[in-house]
């Protein structure tokens, strides 16, 4: 047993987090900042924050992730560390040469009280930052939020650019949220296929998921221009995937520059895509694709040739809450019971959502927000179930408890295809069902009977 | 690859690779990175200096980590069962969950706490009002939840700067629960300028709170202790398969795969075998100073390196039964070595590796690159200080300064009871004489030829020109460098984390590691990045349909 220490009776635990469904906001931003073009992001505090993020979106994306830090010791964290970054923030352009600098604070600057716009004030003031380029930057301690809240904070940080020209430029904003550099691929697809021009803010796609040529590019073609960014106060509205992880930046643009906005959930699964879709539609005034409807009827009739294999199957799950909130409606609308649903992200909303989706459906479910892992692995224990959605770090319970696993969200280290293959959309919800249903029929296969082994399912 | 062997025979002259690697910095940077750069003589005690263990430049993007890395993850992560329970935000523990891939198996005792992760998991109001009382609280629970036999305590960036008190924290806690040994390291990320300085502290730590705690004999004979060894993908496992099979018994690895009653019986050892020198030599001469253990450096990666040691091992005993027991072993696993290196030297010899890891495994790991006939034209360490690059002569010479000074020396004496010396000193003298060298590293450079580039603190921009420059058939870092080399084409392998692969040391280790440089480096995937069409884009007639 790997977690063997791991007991059923579940204790009152109010100063130990063990096996977090969570990490800090530093890195959430860090990635938000590479879905912007030719930005390098800036950890401002001590360099191990900045080796940590680094490593872990490598591990996640499989592609290098360039990111600066202020790399600070004893002596800035005394005195501060304004002598750091303005030197940073020299070195970067001298050395790298980006358009963009995002910096994000960290547990050390915020706890010294590293005043952000101030250094930047001086930065411009004493000429570190050349003509044409830019330095932004959100504030991130790691001791408020999550990783989730930290990419939003940063994405709330690119509006800074937002400008209104008074021109309409009759685009689309959408700000996609922390999902996949292909869901946002896939997104823009289905924005192009409505008949829709888009702003998609940040677009890591091409930086994150980009090719094998023998030539390393430090800014990879892909991301969103600063241009972009400058349009997006002229567009004609908004619509921000995920509360948490999009909706403050779509809300502070319509306050800035007065671009409507609306907050959906992220499209994964069949109902999400079908408002996200018809929010597009609407906002656009154009007619859906006939394409997108066939995509659309395929997942529906995948739903309904399978219905037998998902039918009150009972589903653990935990990842970050804009996800496992569309993955839970997209569960329960298949007639599965989500029973176990964690996020280690904060925020009330998301126990009262859960409940809301799963009322009335014939099952109980056990939520927590600010859970951990350990306490989904307890109420596993208590009431076993037939599939577990998690990260990576799931698998310890998966293998413990034998208990089909699928891998999904933040991070996947140990598998290949999520920066790939994406699970937004239609298309990605079929390819969510065929993962599903892959593991619940490989399971059936490995534990029928002889007698009942049958070849066609 | 015969493209890329071609364009490696253009000899570039190592002063104008050192000139392109800093052309383009601002010229206080380029001062600095200069005298981290050296062109290596290779001539014993004539090898210039190189700056080591100094300050990363901000903006500069290092390889680097931070203390709390170098004490929690690489130090106190292996241990099997002792919880390491991080005081701070969530993030410092979870990059440090499992990430650094410690293979342990849980004993008879049935404590495993390695796949867990505890973290105090701190919100603002807890660096407004202090952390204390919830960190007390915390180690309650896991006592109450889990009844470890010690928690280690772990700080972070802003548990350092709000002064929450972890040791008195920890003090208390291990006064009220008794059978629980409970202590904490000052490790905030910020300390010293990389991991090496969390080493320090974790080793103090251990050194203070836990060996010599357990008098309780330990069986076997020709004991020793193992240091420096992380047991990443299971070298631990292959290195004591060798030791059981010569009859030496290792009573404790610092710190792979180890228990508490490891460490805390480690002063019963007659003899500390250093692997990494600079993660842990410090705690080789505390353990000399107290209770009189003599130390010797060894190198278990590598085939011929291994059978170097276990012979040093064996010598240093005196023991004729051990010395052919040593050389059977050795015997007998050599075979299997020799085919191996017979089979792939034919396509490794006379290629060329950079490495740039760690602040030994750069060095360790060229005794098996040469093994299967291959150079190592630049390598270098993230964390050493001088004497890991020139040999532990010049450690009187080391000028401390303010950020080492921050970084505690423990003294140590001789102990009042427990003290023995293990040799003579007229046996020790004769040990030297017959090429048993204690306390004794020549460092990087010495192993190098002459001409190669040896850097500190390799940065993001300085591997991609080196690379681009000297097209080496393989480079050597971690995660973080891994993509962008091979986006250049060219292969990359991880030596923290090997890659998911292992064991690499000992014998078997060494047939591994040899197998896996020959797929590296004599694939055809690096052949395949260019389409057919951008080979040759040139279109000089069109077909035309019929």
């Amino acid at each position: 047993m790997l977690l063997r220490h791991t007991r059923k009776e579940i204790g009152e635990r109010k100063a130990v987090s063990i096996n977090p469904a969570k990490t800090c906001q530093p890195i959430g931003a860090m990635y938000a900042a590479l879905g912007i073009h030719g930005c390098l992001p800036h950890s401002h505090g001590s360099q191990g924050c900045c080796a940590y993020h680094r490593s872990a979106l490598t591990r996640h994306y499989k592609e290098p992730i360039s990111a600066a830090t202020s790399s600070f010791t004893e002596g800035a964290s005394v005195f501060g560390g304004q002598a750091n970054l303005l030197q940073g923030i020299n070195n970067i352009f001298s050395v790298y040469e980006p358009d963009v600098i995002a910096v994000h604070t960290t547990c050390l600057s915020e706890t010294i009280g590293d005043d952000l716009p101030q250094i930047r004030k001086k930065a411009q003031t004493e000429g570190k930052i050349p003509e044409g380029k830019y330095v932004i930057g959100a504030s991130t301690p790691s001791y408020v939020g999550s990783h989730v809240t930290g990419f939003s904070n940063m994405v709330k940080s690119m509006i800074e650019f937002s400008e209104k020209t008074g021109r309409k430029n009759g685009k689309i904003n959408i700000i996609p949220g922390w999902v996949e550099p292909c869901d946002m691929e896939e997104i823009k697809r289905m924005a192009k296929l409505t008949g829709v021009e888009t702003i998609m803010f940040p677009d890591t796609s091409g930086v994150l998921n980009a090719p094998m040529t023998g030539e390393y590019k430090m800014f990879p073609d892909g991301g969103t221009t600063i241009a972009e960014l400058k349009s997006t106060g002229d567009s004609t509205g908004t619509l921000a995937l995920g509360e948490w992880c999009s909706a403050d930046a779509a809300r502070v643009l319509d306050k800035k520059c007065k671009v409507p906005c609306r907050v959906l959930d992220m499209p994964f699964g069949l109902k999400a895509t079908d408002r996200f879709v018809d929010a597009m539609r609407t906002i656009a005034g154009v007619s859906v694709s006939d394409e997108l409807a066939v995509e659309r009827g395929q997942l529906v009739d995948m739903i309904t040739d399978m219905h037998q294999y998902f039918y009150k199957k009972k589903v653990a799950i935990a990842g970050d809450p804009d996800q496992v909130i569309a993955m839970v409606e997209f569960l329960v609308s298949i007639d599965m019971c989500p029973v176990h649903v964690v996020t280690g992200t904060p925020g009330k909303k998301f126990e009262k959502r859960i409940k809301e989706i799963t009322k009335d459906k014939g099952f109980e479910v056990n939520v927590k927000a600010r859970g951990d892992l350990f306490l989904l692995h307890q109420w596993i224990q208590n009431e076993p179930v037939d599939l577990l959605i998690c990260n990576t770090y799931g698998k310890y319970i998966a293998r413990d408890e034998d208990i089909p696993f699928l891998r999904w969200g933040f991070p996947i280290l140990d598998r290949q295809g999520h920066q790939y293959f994406p699970t937004v959309g239609y298309k990605g919800g079929l390819r969510l069902l065929e993962k599903i249903l892959g593991l619940l029929l490989d399971r059936k296969d490995r534990d029928d009977p002889e007698e009942s082994f049958e070849l066609v399912l | 690859m015969v493209t890329a062997t071609k364009k490696k025979m253009v000899q570039w002259d190592p002063a104008d690779v050192k000139a392109e690697l800093i052309k383009k910095y601002p010229p206080k940077v380029a001062r600095k990175r200069a005298k981290q750069i050296m062109i290596n003589e290779a001539l014993e005690n004539e090898t210039p200096e190189i700056t080591a263990n100094v300050r990363t430049t901000p903006g500069i993007i290092t390889m680097r980590g931070c203390t709390y890395a170098g004490c929690k993850g690489v130090i106190m992560g292996p241990t099997r069962d002792i919880v390491n329970l991080v005081h701070g935000p969530i993030g410092c523990s979870f990059y440090a969950w499992l990430t650094r891939r410690n293979q342990t198996d849980a004993g008879p005792d049935g404590d495993n706490f390695i796949n867990y992760c505890f973290s105090t998991d701190m919100q603002e109001q807890d660096i407004i009002f202090g952390g204390e009382k919830k960190l007390a609280a915390a180690v309650q629970e896991i006592y109450d939840l889990m009844h470890p036999k010690s928690i280690a305590i772990f700080a972070t960036c802003p548990v350092g700067l709000i002064g929450d008190d972890i040791h008195t924290v920890a003090k208390n806690m291990k006064d009220k629960l008794g059978d629980c040994n409970v202590y904490a390291f000052s490790c905030e990320g910020y300390k010293g300028v990389s991991q090496s300085a969390g080493h320090h502290i974790a080793n103090n730590q251990v050194f203070r709170h836990i060996v010599g705690e357990n008098d309780t004999p330990t069986e076997g004979e020709f004991k020793i202790n193992l240091l420096g060894e992380y047991n990443i993908g299971g070298d631990g496992f292959e290195i004591d398969r060798i030791f059981k099979k010569c009859g030496i018994t290792n009573i404790a690895t610092f710190s792979g795969n180890s228990t508490y009653d490891q460490f805390a019986t480690a002063h019963q050892a007659d003899l500390n075998a250093v692997m990494c020198h600079r993660s842990i030599n410090y705690v080789a001469d505390m353990l000399e100073t107290k209770f009189g253990i003599p130390w010797i450096k060894v190198n278990f990666i590598g085939a011929n390196a291994t059978a170097k040691s276990l012979r040093k091992i064996a010598a240093y005993f005196e023991d004729q039964a051990l010395i052919d027991r040593v050389e059977a072993v050795i015997k007998e696993e050599m075979p299997e070595v020799e085919t191996a290196v017979a089979d792939i030297r034919s396509r490794t010899e006379g290629k060329t590796a950079m490495l740039f890891v760690g602040g030994s495994r750069a060095h360790h790991y060229q005794e098996l690159f040469k093994e299967v006939g291959m150079k190592i034209i630049s390598a270098g360490y993230e964390f050493a200080h001088r004497d890991d690059y020139e040999g532990r002569q010049v450690l009187p010479n080391l000028k401390v300064d303010a950020d080492s000074r921050n970084i505690e020396e423990i003294e140590v004496e001789a102990d009042a009871t427990r003290f023995k010396p293990r040799k003579t000193p007229v046996q020790l003298v004769a040990l030297e004489d017959a090429g048993v060298k204690f306390k004794h590293y020549d460092g990087l450079a010495p192993d190098m030829e002459e001409g190669t580039l040896i850097i500190d603190d390799l940065n993001q921009y300085e591997a991609e020109k080196l690379v681009e420059i000297m097209k080496p058939d393989i480079f050597c870092a971690g995660i973080k460098e891994k993509f962008s080399i091979m986006k250049l084409g060219v292969p990359m392998k991880q030596l923290h984390s090997y890659d998911s692969g292992g064991p690499y040391a000992g014998f078997q280790g060494a047939i591994n590691f040899y197998h896996e440089i020959d797929r590296l480096t004599s694939s055809k995937v690096w052949t395949y990045l260019k389409a057919p069409w951008q080979e040759s884009p040139e279109l000089t007639a069109a077909y035309v349909w019929e």
